[in-house]
């Protein structure tokens, strides 16, 4: 077991090292020269030039790349904003909190929230509280999540007044943002959670455990949720990608300073060290997400573990 | 005559799904007494099953509704009983050991807290006393108690079905349900596995009801037999009666389809044609389309009739008198 975990960890470095070159690249590849982008159009062509070696771009694409790739990930430094001139690491180190505890926050919901009504859906399978908590979901996944948040805004702050529309002054205006992204995965969660329940819930060892006399509510916890959790975590795995994917819009629409707002003034302006950091940073975040997903597997699963155990031992 | 643990009389049940209604059991009457061993035998679909998972109550609802008849265990009505008390009645006075071992286990659950949980709910004892008598199941069954804590999946299909049976033998109870034990597995362990059941079954004086579409195992364990067909019992009496004198052209016709080694029979001789479809419910025989033997009279609807001493037919043909 603890060779696989390190074995997936060496994985994981390829991947995010990729996921840099990759970046950069794409980056490379865009149109429109970033030192006139910088200088605007009146500035003379020897002042061009000297912003471009001063940012490094004049050199060719692949000592470019070994100096970007050195720098990250030998000596961790991501560099100086070309637009703000600070620091990227400092301003990642302030924005990076706010956009985990609105994307982990969500995920909490939605993981909580959409497994309950999904197993509430399955359970009743068939009857109205079904098809009604089916209906919701189904409203919620075909809403974009912008205008979700946006209606949010419109009841809770400037209609009722009860939370803030945008900002992060005080912990409450971390609510509206939270909820928007939560919204759809909740709806995603809850059909997931609600399908795998379905393919358990006649599965013959719930049946056994009926003939043993077993309560519903138990069979429910003990029988049928631990194996439906499977195809649960999977979309859970999945819909938390789309989560940090989603965070620059939910965190422009409510102003919040994180790293997805970050990232989309990095496109904007042709800052590439902002853009490469914050695709590394959710490469990272993803890899890591997966890899908790995948020991999660092991923990509920014991053919899982036996399987990983295998691996270990065959090599 | 002492009074029957078992007795079904007249239970009609149906599927309905979509305005269709499948008649899976069509007055069906039966009893059994304490120890004995009653064999259930028919084709596929022919209701064994679901007369079984009425028994223990747990047959999906919807789509499956019971219509009629009661069953009465030591002289209740199950159909009458409230879920809670349903609760205290199975896995504790009737439990079921199931066709397929290889789902019928919780994969997520080792083998030994899977017979933990039917004792804890049963017994008023500690986990560790519920531990030891689930180690002593297994011990019973002829696994080492040191794989209490092994998962279904390192286990074979034939120990799998030993852990069903350690479970479903574990609070003693007074009858068992056994569907098709030994379908799901390889021949050499059906020998096994019916041997076990048997020893345990005498052990401790159980009832049982044996499903199976295998005559040979019917032969190696019953006492008495009941034939379906489309859902009513179409012969039923004493093993020995209907191995020696079967009656009904079904049983007949399932007697002539065994493979035989001696006679240098090259073919197999199936019954012809297909059972009946469920959702039409016919006058008359259901059998009959099938029946060799079939005449006009046939049309109308036919009783059960003793015609030996504890020897039940639905059938109105004579010919086999004079044959």
């Amino acid at each position: 077991m603890g060779r696989y975990i390190l074995k997936r960890c060496l994985w994981m470095i390829i991947i995010v090292i990729s996921a840099a070159i990759v970046a950069f690249t794409l980056m490379y590849l865009m149109p429109g020269d970033p030192a006139r982008l910088l200088l605007g159009t009146q500035a003379t062509e020897e002042y061009i030039a000297a912003k471009r070696h001063e940012l490094g771009i004049d050199l060719p694409y692949i000592i470019q790349l070994k100096n970007y790739l050195v720098d990250t990930f030998l000596h961790f430094d991501l560099g100086t904003s070309w637009v703000f001139r600070t620091p990227v690491q400092k301003e990642l180190a302030v924005r990076l909190p706010r956009t985990l505890f609105i994307g982990l926050s969500g995920m909490a919901l939605n993981v909580i929230i959409g497994t309950l009504l999904g197993i509430f859906a399955a359970v009743h399978e068939g009857k109205w509280q079904d098809s009604l908590t089916m209906v919701i979901a189904m409203v919620f996944i075909s809403c974009p999540d912008f205008f979700v948040a946006m209606i949010l805004v419109l009841v809770f702050s400037l209609k009722l007044g009860l939370l803030p529309p945008y900002g992060i002054d005080s912990m409450q205006s971390y609510i509206l943002p939270i909820i928007s992204t939560a919204l759809a995965g909740i709806a995603i969660n809850a059909r997931q959670a609600r399908s795998s329940m379905l393919e358990v819930i006649r599965a013959d060892f719930v049946t056994t455990a009926r003939a043993k006399g077993q309560k519903e509510g138990v069979i429910v916890r003990r029988h049928m949720f631990p194996n439906a959790m499977m195809p649960i975590i999977t979309g859970v795995s999945g819909g938390l990608a789309m989560l940090i994917g989603g965070s620059p819009v939910i965190e422009s629409i409510f102003s919040i300073p994180g790293v997805g707002a970050y990232l989309l003034v990095g496109i904007q302006q042709r800052d590439q060290p902002i853009v490469r950091s914050c695709i590394v940073f959710f490469a990272i975040f993803t890899s890591i997400v997966m890899l908790v997903m995948d020991l999660a597997y092991a923990v509920l699963d014991p053919r899982i573990k036996a399987q990983y155990s295998r691996k270990k031992g065959g090599k | 005559m002492t009074e029957p643990l078992l007795k079904i009389n007249d239970l009609e049940i149906v599927y309905s799904q979509n305005r269709k209604v499948v008649h899976a059991v069509n007055g069906v009457s039966l009893q059994l007494e304490k120890g004995k061993t009653l064999g259930l035998v028919g084709e596929t679909g022919a209701g064994k099953t679901t007369i079984a998972k009425a028994i223990m109550r747990i047959l999906p609802d919807p789509p499956a509704r019971i219509l009629r008849g009661e069953i009465l265990f030591e002289n209740e009505d199950l159909l009458k009983k409230s879920e809670s008390e349903m609760g205290d009645v199975r896995g504790e006075k009737i439990a079921m050991i199931f066709q397929d071992p290889m789902t019928a286990l919780n994969p997520l659950m080792t083998v030994g807290d899977q017979i933990l949980e039917v004792i804890k709910l049963h017994t008023d004892c500690s986990r560790q006393e519920g531990m030891k008598k689930a180690g002593e199941m297994l011990e019973t069954v002829g696994i080492p108690a040191e794989r209490y804590v092994e998962y279904p999946h390192q286990f074979s299909g034939g120990m799998k079905q030993r852990v069903v049976i350690a479970m479903a033998l574990a609070c003693n109870p007074e009858l068992i349900l056994a569907d098709e034990p030994t379908t799901a597995l390889d021949v050499t362990i059906q020998a096994q596995v019916l041997d076990l059941i048997n020893a345990l079954k005498e052990k401790y004086n159980t009832a049982m009801i044996l499903i199976t579409h295998d005559l040979g195992v019917v032969a190696q364990t019953c006492d008495e037999v009941a034939v379906i067909y489309a859902g009513q019992i179409v012969e039923y009496g004493k093993k020995e009666e209907i191995f020696m004198h079967p009656l009904h052209p079904y049983t007949l016709g399932l007697f002539a389809s065994l493979p035989e080694m001696s006679i240098g029979k090259k073919r197999l001789k199936p019954i012809d044609g297909m059972p009946p479809d469920p959702t039409v419910v016919a006058e008359g025989c259901p059998f009959r389309p099938r029946c060799p033997y079939a005449m006009e009279k046939c049309g109308q609807s036919v009783e059960n009739r003793e015609i030996a001493p504890n020897h039940f037919c639905r059938c109105i043909w004579e010919g086999r008198k004079s044959e």
